[in-house]
């Protein structure tokens, strides 16, 4: 099956440079499946899993926090924040960062929309992390 | 002539501090490597962050309402800089240099009539340039006592300069580092934060087939969410640079204290013992001429 170079960097190091036949990113607005050949696009990404699949199986779960996509018909590059692998979250991590967000989010109540926009955005990806870790 | 016993009490002393200067050297050589690996690991998401961003900018540039982080305020009359230095001295020039090359611009920049303002991070710049510029600190970072900088320290130091940007506090925004060129070289420069130098030429010439990107959600949310995170990830390059060229300006500076530390004992062992030649050669004389004059 055709493949496309697939490169997962975080910005302390680069995680993942491979051929890939599919990938499937949490972007903002929905998931998304990617195959080779897809048309070039920017997106953002929420927290959420990126899956991919080599040989029909599926064979990496990573989670990313946020961050960004690249996609051009022979390349795709996700920029995360802050990206594990799904078998090394932990619950009990997990429920400790959204109590920290959550508390930050009620100190952002009464800031700039963006600001509450943006520790909504966090709380959310905490709890797709607790997910996500739970799913594992 | 000093005497036998302070020659011996100082080629002693000579010797423990060489001891010292070696173990630093042996330290910072190690810290050297591991701060080199830290700052390649870093490349490969700041490189891809400068495509992506090449390309939205080039879309988004033209527009009126372009956010601030990549245009700037339209004045330059304020400027901020941010001074990156060391937490620890004994590193050779890596300090003065930078606080050189910062005072310097600060002259320039307010002979130009312009209000400068002055950001530290690290302990020894804001030592140095508070002698004279006290009155421009708005803040200092230090990581002192901290291991290893993440890019968490990085991304706080953003979110205060785009606090900063946001309640109109400067207008232009620069940092100034040590650029690690090598491990014997280390370069004072200016990088400009804000507003954000776009890679024009490689985006004028790549912007041609390539530029058809579409955008989920619209260019200039990406845009909004992308910016403050580029403006972490210079911060965060600068850093592990300037940490890289510390070690590396200590190891030469080490280097050269063990070296002379060396000489420094040979000179002083000669002496001690032409003296205690001396001393023997005139006992020698004193018996001789006491046995002669019996």
């Amino acid at each position: 099956m055709a493949t496309f170079q697939l490169e997962l960097v975080s910005p302390e190091k680069l995680l993942l440079s491979r051929q890939v036949e599919m990938v499937i990113v949490p972007a903002f607005e929905g998931e998304m499946g990617i195959l080779p050949g897809h048309s070039p696009m920017i997106v953002a990404l929420r927290g959420g899993t990126i899956r991919v699949r080599e040989n029909g199986q599926e064979t990496e779960r990573l989670f990313v926090a946020g961050g960004f996509a690249e996609i051009t018909p022979d390349r795709v590059t996700v920029l995360a924040d802050e990206a594990t692998p799904v078998a090394d979250l932990s619950r009990a991590e997990a429920e400790r960062r959204i109590a920290e967000a959550e508390r930050a989010y009620t100190d952002a109540a009464l800031d700039t929309p963006e600001k509450r926009d943006a520790a909504m955005a966090k709380l959310l990806a905490m709890r797709a992390m607790r997910d996500a870790a739970q799913a594992a | 002539m000093p005497s036998l016993k302070s020659l011996r009490s100082r080629i002693n002393s000579v010797k423990s501090t060489r001891k010292i200067t070696q173990a630093m050297k042996m330290v910072a050589a190690a810290k050297l490597r591991r701060a080199q690996a830290q700052a390649e690991a870093a490349r490969p998401y700041a490189e891809r962050m400068e495509r992506m961003l090449a390309s939205l900018g080039a879309a988004v540039a033209g527009s009126p309402d372009a956010p601030k982080l990549l245009v700037g305020t339209g004045a330059d009359k304020v400027h901020l800089l941010v001074v990156v230095t060391a937490d620890r001295g004994l590193a050779g020039p890596f300090n003065t240099n930078v606080g050189r090359f910062a005072r310097n611009r600060i002259r320039e920049l307010e002979a130009q009539g312009k209000t400068v303002k002055v950001l530290s991070v690290g302990r020894k710049g804001a030592a140095y340039l508070k002698r004279e510029f006290a009155s421009r600190f708005v803040g200092e970072i230090t990581f002192a006592g901290k291991k290893r900088i993440g890019f968490e320290d990085a991304a706080e130091i953003a979110a205060r300069i785009t606090a900063m940007l946001d309640a109109g506090e400067f207008d232009v925004c620069a940092l100034v580092y040590n650029r690690f060129k090598s491990v014997i070289a280390q370069v004072a420069t200016e990088q400009r934060l804000i507003p954000a130098p776009l890679p024009e030429a490689a985006a004028a010439t790549a912007s041609g087939p390539v530029a058809l990107y579409e955008y989920e959600p619209a260019e200039d949310e990406i845009l909004a969410a992308l910016l403050p995170q580029n403006l972490a990830i210079q911060v965060y390059r600068a850093l592990l640079e300037s940490a890289a060229g510390e070690q590396g300006s200590r190891m030469t500076a080490m280097d050269n204290a063990t070296r002379n530390a060396g000489e420094m004992i040979n000179k002083l062992t000669l002496n001690y013992n032409r003296t205690r030649q001396a001393n023997i050669t005139k006992e020698l004389i004193e018996i001789i001429s006491g046995a002669e004059a019996v």
